[in-house]
């Protein structure tokens, strides 16, 4: 049967609430890859997805606007507008690419980004 | 019943899931063996692990899926033997089960030429998740490829080079057309040069000899004595139907592989089926995922069906797809009982987009022949080719090729599956009607209601139009809910909408030209209820306003009112992340993600020392730097990070925002005019100067540019603008709603020979009554053609002032007027703003690393992308 695979995540400190601006995204350094990071403040919740967009390999997605398409929150690419889901990655514009996700946690003040190694 | 499946393939996930959705798991046994070791995934969207997507979000259903539906599934276990006289199976791990019914959904695997060095390192297939891992792997070194195989699952794999960053990549295609299943050769030469402008390099007519290098490939040599050096080669030449096991217990099989069935799928045993790739039905292998998806389907209902049991509607209205490509009538409910499903020759037709280049090939794309004759469209420059085959009588499609622009492709395979009679002159379904009134004839409405729209879910015309008048949907995502359409491929969501779209007008329904799911409003009614309620952040906007989160849709028009209303500094009271990332940063982002700084040149007048501050920011910066149309100076490159010291610099020179990133005042151009100009009658330079000052700054729909000439030679381009004044020998003539973009159009003269201040009074007025009902994203040019009473209608409102509104309109502008800053000043002294410019918000001071510079011409350039 299948193996359940076991993951293995390791949390950074990312920054401060404070420094992510109220609905919107920053970029986040993590060794040589870039972490885009958003407030949803709307919804009291935070996302971490890969910031290069994928439609032309694009580091600007912590620069995109954040919002909803029925349920799912959502960011939209500055270049092109293509948005992907900060849930699942997925592409919303109906393009066949999809973004990694990350998992963030807040404790007190600070973020944390969970990184998965498996 | 105990039912085995041999293969965990997409067809054989099908299988499982419509036969739990047929009848209670209770009465089935089943047990699934899979060779891979994870549970089925969506092989057709394999590519998308390129970009981003994890072996588990290709999942078609997670493993415990089986299990909860009372499936047992053995992953990395084939099965090795097959025992038809005691009906049971020996898996390679041992495993002996016994069956009532036998399932093969083996798949295929890629088809390898028999050449010389194809076991050398470096060369690839491309069908698994494991073929990508090791693609992916191999790729770190290598810097040219190539493919074998111009055909569909040939271009994908270029594709997938691309994205594996191997930008030197060439495709080899031994017949003399690329897709050669799919499309002709005048088709083949459009796309050819289609992906040679990607990069790709395609050859044609082309048999590879022989595969060199040591242990790795470093070459390939072709049967004409050419060759080229590459470091990584993916084959796919085609695919061979996995039938080894079948052959093993003695099932027939055809001379060139697959499964024999009949129209049940039964092989030549009755207990033993295939489905999917492996099957060979009336001498044909469909390398396609939906025939292998109705194959499932069909032997799921029928085996139902032997149980004698009465079938939920689901299984009528499935099986009933079974027939519709036979051109039977649809809508017949097949024998309940008697698993009278059958299946029937699959229609082939498919639509991709490859590379961003659509390409579509549906019914039949090659005949000819006497009974038929063929229109065919070809713009080499554009890239476009379109060819449709219709009967000699003109009256019926039978099939055809789209490239290039496939926008039509769900629409024409309608009308060939539906045998919809074509209108008077069939060449207008590709070109789209000239003259006449006929609306093409092909569209939406001359479907029967019958025809499948979406045939992933057999969803027809009919039920999408029952589910607008009787189940009330109004959106394309109520329509998914209510019957599924749109929610398979995807492919059909625009012909969706446009039903709905119709039947709602049908119905008298207004459709409205709202902003999105968030605020069921025009801009103009937003406009007008922001300033009622006097809201004055995009949140208070949502709370009093809209619903949900908000969205790319409407924060920009939201922060734009709220900026056009208001006058605020567009980036304070938490409305910067409302904001278009251009205006959030104040800068207008650019390939790479570096930003351009355009300081504001009124009138495009400007001293030497400013020149000289210009020349000396863009050294320093190692900014390119370029004249724009707007007669100022446009400096690329700048890193999101040095934003704040640039514009400090410039600011203490004297120079302020010029706006370029906002949907506002660009710039008002102005010729040199009576100053300097021996046909001057008026001084141009300084009246657009004095006009640019005074609406730097305005947030509008769209961006808005002026021009000021001074004389009737027009050396400004003024009637180019949206609002464009030329000199004569009274005064100044004042043109309206000019464009140039896409569709340039002259501005119209809304009134002659004003001085300065009443011209300045009409421009006032036009801009508040453009800003205040135009939609959002719409120029002033288009603005006006939507304009009932068009020229007329706005001469009466701005000359005449029959809306009695001119002295309110003058009094807000000036209040905008008055309350101009200049954003970057503000941005630059304010903490809180200036800390957003960092690329790295752990790391201030590092730039964003991936931005690649290139020379040329003495001066930078981005990279290209890909
Ligand atoms: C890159 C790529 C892109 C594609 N794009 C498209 C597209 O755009 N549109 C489209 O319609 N189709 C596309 N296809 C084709 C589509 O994926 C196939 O038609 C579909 O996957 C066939 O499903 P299947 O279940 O018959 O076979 P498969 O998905 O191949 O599944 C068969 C499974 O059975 C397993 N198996 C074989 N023998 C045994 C055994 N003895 N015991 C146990 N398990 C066994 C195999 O390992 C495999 O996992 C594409 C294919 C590829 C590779
Ligand atoms: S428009 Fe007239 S005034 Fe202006 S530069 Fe041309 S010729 Fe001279
Ligand atoms: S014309 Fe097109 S390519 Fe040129 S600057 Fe405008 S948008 Fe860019
Ligand atoms: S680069 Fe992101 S949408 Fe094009």
């Amino acid at each position: 049967m299948l193996a359940t695979i076991e993951k293995n995540t390791t949390w950074f400190l990312a920054c401060k609430a404070n420094d992510v601006p109220t609905n919107g995204g920053v970029c986040v350094k993590y060794n040589n890859d870039q972490i885009a990071l958003f407030h949803f403040a709307r919804r009291g919740e935070w996302y971490a997805t890969q910031n290069e967009c994928p439609h032309r390999m694009q580091m600007a997605l912590s620069r995109g606007m954040i919002g909803s398409q029925s349920e799912e929150p959502k960011v939209a690419c500055p270049f092109h507008k293509k948005t992907f889901s900060l849930k699942t990655g997925e592409c919303l514009s109906g393009d066949e690419c999809s973004i990694k996700t990350y998992e963030v946690k807040v404790e007190g003040d600070n973020v944390f980004i969970g990184v998965s190694q498996l | 019943m105990k039912i085995i499946v041999v293969g965990n393939g997409m067809v054989s996930y099908k299988f499982c899931e419509k036969l739990i959705a047929k009848a209670e798991s209770t009465l089935f046994e089943v047990i699934v063996f899979g060779e891979e070791i994870r549970p089925a995934y969506d092989r057709v969207h394999l590519s998308e692990f390129f970009s981003g997507k994890s072996a588990g979000d290709l999942l078609m259903a997670p493993a415990n899926w089986y299990s909860d539906n009372n499936i047992t599934l053995h992953t990395g276990d084939p099965v090795q033997q097959i025992d038809r006289a005691n009906k049971t199976i020996h898996s390679f791990k041992g495993i002996t089960e016994s069956y009532d019914v036998l399932i093969l959904a083996t798949g295929s695997s890629a088809f390898v030429p028999p050449i010389p060095g194809v076991e050398k390192n470096g060369v690839f297939i491309y069908r698994t998740i494991e073929d990508l891992e090791m693609m992916t792997a191999y790729a770190k070194k290598a810097k040219t490829g190539a493919v074998i195989g111009g055909g569909l699952l040939g271009l994908e794999a270029a594709k997938a080079m691309i994205d594996l960053g191997i930008t030197d990549t060439h495709v080899i295609e031994f017949a003399p057309r690329l897709m050669p299943r799919q499309i002709d050769e005048a088709g083949s030469n459009i796309l050819k040069a289609k992906l040679q402008l990607l990069g790709l390099k395609i050859h044609t007519s082309k048999n590879t000899a022989e595969i060199t290098g040591n242990g790795c490939i470093d070459g390939m040599l072709f049967s004409d004595d050419t060759k080229i050096e590459v470091d990584m080669l993916v084959i796919s030449a085609g695919i061979k139907p996995r039938d080894e096991l079948a052959k093993l217990c003695g099932l027939e099989t055809g001379t060139r592989g697959g499964i024999i069935v009949n129209n049940k799928l039964q092989t030549n045993d009755p207990s033993i089926y295939a489905i999917g790739e492996c099957a060979l039905f009336e001498g044909m292998v469909y390398g396609l995922v939906a025939p292998g998806y109705e194959m499932a389907n069909v032997v799921a209902s029928n085996l139902v069906a032997s149980l004698n049991l009465p079938m939920n509607r689901e299984t009528s209205k499935e099986s009933a797809n079974s027939e519709e490509s036979a051109g039977t009538d649809g809508l017949q409910n097949p024998p309940l009982g008697g698993g009278g499903a059958v299946f029937s020759a699959y229609d082939m037709s498919t639509k991709l987009k490859l590379i961003g280049v659509d390409v579509a090939s549906f019914g039949d794309p090659f005949v000819a022949g006497e009974n038929c004759r063929s229109v065919v469209f070809e713009d080499t420059m554009k890239g476009i080719y379109k060819r449709i085959n219709i009967s000699s009588d003109g009256k019926q499609l039978l099939g055809g090729i789209l490239i290039g622009d496939a926008e039509q492709y769900n629409v024409l395979l309608q009308t060939v599956k539906n045998k919809v009679v074509l209108p008077p002159n069939p060449e207008d379904v590709i070109l789209g009607s000239r003259g006449g009134e006929s609306d093409g004839g092909a569209g939406v409405l001359s479907l029967p209601d019958e025809a499948i729209v979406c045939s992933c879910e057999s969803v027809t015309k009919g039920m999408i139009c029952g589910a607008v008048t009787e189940g009330g949907c109004e959106t394309i995502d109520a329509i998914k809910k209510c019957n599924k359409a749109g929610t398979g491929c995807g492919g059909c969501v625009p012909m969706v909408k446009d039903i709905m779209l119709h039947t709602m007008k049908a119905q008298g329904k207004y459709v409205r030209n709202v902003l999105c799911e968030h605020f069921n409003y025009s801009r103009q009614e937003l406009f007008d209820l922001v300033k009622i309620h006097e809201l004055k952040s995009y949140d208070e906007v949502l709370d009093h306003l809209g619903k949900g989160d908000g969205c790319e849709l409407c924060k920009p028009p939201v922060a734009s009112i709220l900026a056009s209303l208001w006058g605020e500094m567009i980036l304070k009271k938490g409305n910067d992340t409302a904001q278009d990332s251009n205006d959030r940063f104040l800068a207008n982002i650019q390939k790479g993600g570096t930003y351009s700084v355009v300081p504001r040149i009124p009138g495009g007048e400007i001293t030497p020392d400013k020149l000289i501050v210009i020349g000396q920011l863009a050294k320093q910066y190692n900014l390119y730097t370029k004249i724009t149309g707007g007669q100022r100076i446009d400096m690329f490159g700048a890193h999101l990070n040095d934003l704040p010291d640039i514009w400090g610099q410039l600011i203490e020179a004297g120079f302020e925002s010029g706006h370029a990133y906002g949907k506002s005042l660009r710039t008002v151009k102005s010729c040199v005019g009576s100053t300097w100009c021996r046909f001057g009658l008026h001084d141009s330079v300084s009246y657009a100067i004095r006009i640019e000052e005074r609406y730097r700054g305005l947030r509008s729909p769209h961006k808005l540019k002026g021009g000021v000439s001074g004389c009737i030679r027009e050396c400004a381009e003024a009637k180019s603008k949206d609002f464009g004044i030329i000199a004569t020998e009274k005064g100044w003539n004042l043109y309206v709603c000019g464009n140039g973009g896409s569709k340039p159009q002259h501005a119209l003269l809304l009134a002659t020979d004003l001085d300065d201040e009443t011209c300045i009074q009409y421009i006032d007025r036009f801009l508040m009554f453009y800003i205040k009902t135009a939609d959002t994203l719409t120029r002033t040019a288009t603005w006006l053609n939507k304009m009932d009473g068009g020229i007329d209608y706005l001469r009466n409102v701005v000359v005449n002032d029959s809306l009695g509104m001119s002295a309110l309109w003058e009094a807000e502008m000036q209040v905008l007027v008055n309350c101009y800053k200049c954003e970057w000043k503000e941005a630059i002294e304010n903490p809180e703003i200036r800390k957003r410019f960092s690329h790295f918000v752990n790391a201030p001071e590092v730039k964003d690393p991936t931005v690649v510079f290139e020379e040329m011409r003495d001066q930078k350039k981005v990279r290209d992308w890909k």
